[in-house]
């Protein structure tokens, strides 16, 4: 018999009880950890338009629907959240595990027992979130508040032909889109030409291919590593994790977002 | 005094529950009255503080160790016996009963032993329901084999760590005590005296291992379940802890000492690389039941392997003496433990040992490793195979392995009586610390079946009745006896702080091991026994003049833990001479050269020698009394054993 | 062999310890590790120097006493066996061999290499049993528990609660230790009624000594001398979070 009960009076003090304990931390971090890994892949196709080559038509088209739709919005407001909570909770671990060990050892061979990534989840992860500021700062802050310069797209709607030109200032707000004798004319910002003009500063550029360098590995151990935490273990389906966490989001989502850059900077 | 052993009348399957009957009984609103202290946390000792917390009394628990489940029962291998017969070849709660007379060469009480029979078989279910993880079939249910040469099937195990499993079920227990503040519990404790109040046991002196503080602890009752003593012999299979202190004190303070020379001798262990060497490591018995036992044929071919000029394998068959098979025809290399360990001692005094000491034999498995391939041979003694690699760095696949005997189990210790109380009122002894049930040889898998039918099933029934008649009045603290017995336990560690020689303790104990093993080992004479008792004599003059312990009482302090150990082991060293060569018989684990038949085997005379030798202490520098406890035998026909 | 080893010292918990170097001389390869200290001990013993303390016992790998951490790995450089197990044969001659105590808060020093390690007791007697009395309990066979299962439950069993995971951890988190026990209890049909609480009760009092938290490195169960897995950490994972969100009994 168990002296201790856990009787709790209510579901807020239970959930208390749970999120202030370690595995209730963890879990925390494990949720959020695969809610941004979700948020990767659809991030990973919407980007993918860039590689269109339709003036960046789709691309921004795309950013808008993004920004405007609102369950979209909904959802983006709880990826800043995780990405936020993720962070802090990641903070409030490491101090904690700091103090589980107060008296460092003398020598210690982390590497004879245990891979790099796993034990620097920290460093990358702070890598990331430098990463993720900066990239907010150029596009997503500039898209909302900054000076996006907006274009114009006409498509004859008999040849599917298109044709675009600049803008100078918006006469309208954000975007507008209609059909005017055969011609679809869609007027946006142009969130691709300042993607394009971005990625023509060769440090910039070099910060995303790092930055992408810090998401792989910090996913090579962190997707399989948040089943873990779960407590997924079971024997079919482990192997299967593994594979995904590392070639899927360890080796080719960072691989095609850091292709981007480069695809601007050699290429355009 | 008279020994009594409190024997039970009536037919010996009727004495155990007749005697439950007749116990007194405490009431259970009394219970919570009553403290008892509980040396030792072994099966023995986890498991009679388990069981007695749960009947409601207090219990203070007390180990050595820094946590109660890392006590030495934890190094079992085997498995346990028990008389469930599932396996419907025959096995009975009489046939344990009479294959553990006879393994113990007929010096154990009939009625102790057919008790453990009894109740081996709750024993199982005990462990079972506290998630002991046993072994298991594809059916689901419970697996057993069999075990150091029994005809049954009856021993269950958990892979290569039976003991270990069982500790933790009863640690568990333990455990859910210590968490319902039944059990206080005092890890990191050395018990060094018994308080006796007006001829009973009403506490102890306990030393605080961290800080050095001399405390006293009182209760009704104190249960002593501290082990054996093979360190005594220097190198064991026991751990570098194990020790007689608790035991050899109690005997100080008047429980006397049962058979001490019942010691036995594992004959599967990996010899000695050296004088370094600090314990030996025991492999499990059932190895011989496919390598074979041989050594070379003549001294020259011996000489040359000792050299490192032939490789063992490379020794022709005409030239290997497997000598066990040889002599014991029908048992070949499954003949008991005395036996196989005596014949390797005979061909390394003949100069036939191996290896580069030479005091070791072959134990062969290149004819199992044919008939059954080497994969077969893997996954029946991998784990076994590859211990030996790693402290050996040979590889037993390829050539045969080295064994030589080591000291493993002391069926000898504190005489107690049916109930398991000692000569000392309110002293008990459960456990290897006791003499009683296995005689003068332990048979395999019974070491562990013991200790938990002491601690789970003997105890909670027979303590009662002793804390029944002396009533639940709380015990005075203020008695002078206890302030009298810690002084004595102050002074004495003060005589060895001030000891400030030349010589180690580990160079004591090295010696009086080697003594110890040379003269009170595998083969004992009255010249070799007579010779030995001056030398440890002398050894034990020199070690109060000449050791070294440094440091403090007040501070962690292994050299003085150590000290404390040794010269009691020196003390006891001296009796064990003494009941050897009291003892001029063969019999089990004692073999003494004077008494064996013209084949060269071990001779019993139950004439002269059908009794437990109870020593009692009569003082510093006086020759111990002995006291004889006559073994009746009024069930089993005394037979002499042949494995011819 | 000669070799130098640099040891911690440090009198008492509340002393302030800082490394010493010691001569090893003329050691054989065959010593264990354990019996190389005990040479090096008696030498100092007859220079009136206090030795070197470290806790050990079984000197099998079976007891969990010995912990030293060497060469910055908890039990030394070979895989699945204990610090007394480690013969000397797994050095070369000259080299330097550093040789620590388990470093975790939750473990303080007591003296030199030995520390208190009773955290692990109380995390069991938090709820690490199944409650049962002596005594009338069903017959062993009553229940049969397959063979997967009964053996997956041995291997769990089989932790020494040595605390070289706690050590190997960078968190100095006793993970898989805690969930070794709980999986064991867990897995059985006798663990059953009590298995949510269990698990609750042990994690809490995990927390309460203060033990790092696991961020699935992988270390513990790498230099674990018994190779327990890190499944059981799943396994426990689970089983806590079922206990708290899903389990009405726990409410």
């Amino acid at each position: 018999m168990l002296t201790k009960t856990f009787k709790n009076d209510t579901l807020m003090s239970s959930l208390k009880d749970t999120f202030t304990s370690s595995l209730g931390k963890k879990l925390i971090m494990a949720l959020t950890g695969l809610f941004l890994c979700t948020f990767l892949v659809v991030h990973l196709i919407g980007n993918l338009q860039l590689f269109k080559n339709d003036g960046g038509k789709a691309f921004n088209d795309y950013a808008y629907f993004m920004t405007h739709f609102t369950p979209i919005k909904i959802v983006s407001y709880l990826l800043y959240t995780s990405i936020i909570v993720h962070a802090l909770y990641a903070l409030l671990l490491t101090t904690a595990n700091k103090k589980a060990r107060k008296v460092s050892y003398g020598a210690y061979n982390g590497a004879a027992n245990s891979p790099w990534t796993s034990r620097n989840m920290g460093i990358l992860g702070t890598v990331l979130l430098v990463f993720i500021v900066v990239h907010m700062s150029n596009f997503w802050y500039e898209y909302h508040w900054g000076k996006v310069p907006f274009v114009e797209y006409r498509t004859d709607l008999s040849t599917g032909q298109t044709t675009q030109t600049e803008l100078a200032a918006a006469d309208f707000k954000d975007y507008v889109k209609y059909t005017d004798n055969g011609v679809e004319i869609t007027r946006a910002k142009d969130l691709y030409a300042t993607t394009a003009f971005a990625f023509q500063t060769w440090w910039l550029v070099a910060l995303y291919v790092l930055g992408m360098a810090a998401l792989s590995f910090h996913l090579i151990h962190g997707f399989s590593s948040a089943f873990q935490t779960l407590g997924w273990d079971h024997k079919k389906y482990v192997p299967l994790i593994k594979t995904i966490g590392i070639w899927g989001f360890g080796v080719l989502i960072p691989l095609a977002f850091a292709a981007m850059p480069l695809y601007f900077f050699f290429c355009k | 005094m008279k020994l009594d052993a409190k024997i039970p009348e009536g037919p010996l399957a009727e004495k155990w529950s007749k005697h439950k009957f007749n116990l007194k009984l405490v009431n259970p609103a009394n219970k919570r009255k009553y403290t008892v202290i509980v040396v030792g946390t072994g099966l023995a000792g986890s498991s009679a503080a388990a069981s007695l917390a749960e009947l409601g009394y207090n219990v203070k628990a007390f180990c050595y160790q820094d946590s109660p489940r890392r006590a030495h029962s934890i190094a079992a291998q085997g498995g346990i016996n028990a008389a469930k017969n599932y396996r419907n070849d025959g096995d009975s709660v009489y046939r344990l009963f009479y294959d553990t007379i006879k393994g113990g060469d007929y010096r154990a009480r009939e009625a102790n032993v057919y008790r453990l029979a009894e109740v081996s078989v709750n024993i199982i279910d005990q462990c079972v329901a506290q998630g002991v993880p046993f072994a298991r079939e594809y059916g689901g249910l419970l697996d057993n084999r069999s075990f150091g040469g029994a005809q049954v099937s009856r021993t269950f195990y958990a892979r290569g760590q039976t003991g270990q499993q069982l500790l933790l079920g009863a640690y568990s227990a333990l455990n859910r005590q210590i968490h319902e503040g039944k059990v206080e519990m005092f890890s990191r404790h050395e018990m060094l005296d018994v308080v006796v109040v007006d001829g009973q046991a009403k506490g102890v002196v306990v030393r605080d291992m961290v800080t050095g503080e001399i405390e006293t602890h009182a209760g009704h009752a104190v249960l002593l379940c501290t082990g054996g003593y093979g360190n005594v012999f220097y190198l064991s299979t026991n751990a570098m802890g194990c020790n007689v202190t608790a035991a050899w004190r109690a005997h100080k303070r008047g429980a006397y000492f049962g058979n001490p020379c019942f010691t036995q001798i594992h004959p599967t262990c990996i010899p000695v690389t050296g004088d370094h060497q600090s314990k030996l490591t025991l492999m499990s018995e059932s190895l011989r039941n496919d390598g074979r036992v041989w050594v070379p044929k003549t001294k020259e071919i011996a000489a040359q392997i000792r050299e490192g000029k032939v490789k063992a394998s490379d020794i022709k068959e005409d030239d290997r003496d497997y000598f066990l098979e040889r002599k014991y025809p029908s048992f070949g290399n499954l003949v008991p433990r005395d036996v196989a360990s005596r014949n390797a001692k005979e061909m390394v005094d003949e100069g036939r040992g191996v290896g580069s000491s030479g005091v070791a034999v072959y134990l062969d498995f290149a004819d199992a490793i044919k008939r059954l391939g080497e994969d077969a041979v893997r996954a029946k003694y991998g784990n076994l195979f590859d211990m030996y690699y790693q402290i050996t760095d040979e590889n037993p696949y390829k050539e045969p392995m080295r064994i030589y005997p080591a000291v493993h189990y002391t069926m000898g210790g504190l005489w107690v009586d049916y109930n398991l109380q000692t000569t000392v009122p309110g002293l008990y002894a459960l456990g290897e610390a006791n003499f009683s049930d296995h005689g003068a040889n332990r048979l395999g898998a019974s070491a562990l079946m013991q200790g938990l039918a002491d601690g789970y099933f003997v105890i909670p029934y027979t303590l009662g009745d002793y804390l029944a008649t002396i009533g639940p009045k709380a015990v005075d603290e203020k008695h002078p006896a206890f302030a009298e017995t810690k002084k004595a336990v102050e002074d004495r560690i003060q005589q060895l702080l001030s000891l400030k020689g030349n010589k180690t303790v580990d160079e004591y104990h090295r010696e009086l091991g080697k003594i110890m093993w040379e003269y009170c080992g595998m083969a004992r004479s009255e010249e070799g026994l007579k010779k030995a008792k001056k030398m440890i004599q002398d050894l034990k003059a020199d070690f109060w003049k000449n050791a070294i312990v440094l440091g403090k009482n007040e501070e962690f302090n292994q050299s003085l833990e150590k000290a404390g150990r040794v010269a009691d082991f020196i003390e006891l060293g001296e009796l064990m001479i003494d009941d050897a060569l009291d003892r001029t018989e063969s019999c089990g684990g004692h073999f003494r050269i004077e008494s064996q038949t013209e084949e060269g085997e071990a001779k019993r005379d139950d004439e002269k020698y059908a009794y437990v030798a109870a020593w009692e202490y009569k003082g510093e520098g006086k020759p111990e009394a002995l006291h004889k406890e006559e073994l009746k035998f009024e069930n089993v026909k005394l037979t002499q054993r042949s494995y011819k | 062999m000669n070799l130098t080893l640099k040891v911690w010292r440090q009198p008492n918990s509340d002393a302030k310890g800082s490394f010493v170097n010691y001569p090893a001389q003329n050691i054989s390869p065959d010593m264990s590790f354990l019996e190389m200290l005990d040479v090096v001990n008696e030498d100092l013993v007859k220079k009136g120097e206090d030795p070197i303390h470290f806790d050990h016992d079984c000197r099998e790998g079976i007891c969990g006493m010995c912990s030293l951490h060497i060469n910055g790995r908890p039990h030394g450089p070979k895989q699945a066996i204990t610090t007394c197990q480690l013969h000397m044969r797994s050095f070369q001659n000259g080299q330097t061999i550093t040789i620590e105590p388990w470093r975790a808060t939750a473990f303080p020093v007591i003296k030199d290499l030995a520390v208190d390690r009773s955290a692990f007791d109380r995390i069991q007697r938090a709820g690490g049993f199944v409650s049962v009395n002596t005594g009338g309990v069903p017959d062993a066979n009553a229940i049969a528990i397959p063979k997967p299962v009964a053996d997956e439950a041995f291997n769990s069993a089989t932790c020494i609660g040595c605390g070289a995971c706690v050590a190997a951890c960078k968190n100095a988190s006793a993970m898989l230790f805690v969930s070794a026990k709980v999986s064991q209890m867990a897995l059985l049909p006798q663990g059953q009624p009590e298995r949510y609480k269990r698990v609750q009760a042990m994690v809490t009092q995990m927390d309460e000594e203060g033990f790092g938290s696991c961020t699935n490195t992988g270390a513990c169960e790498a230099e674990c001398p018994k190779e327990i897995k890190i499944t059981n950490i799943a396994r426990m994972n689970r089983d806590f979070f079922t206990a708290k969100f899903f389990k009405q009994e726990e409410a």
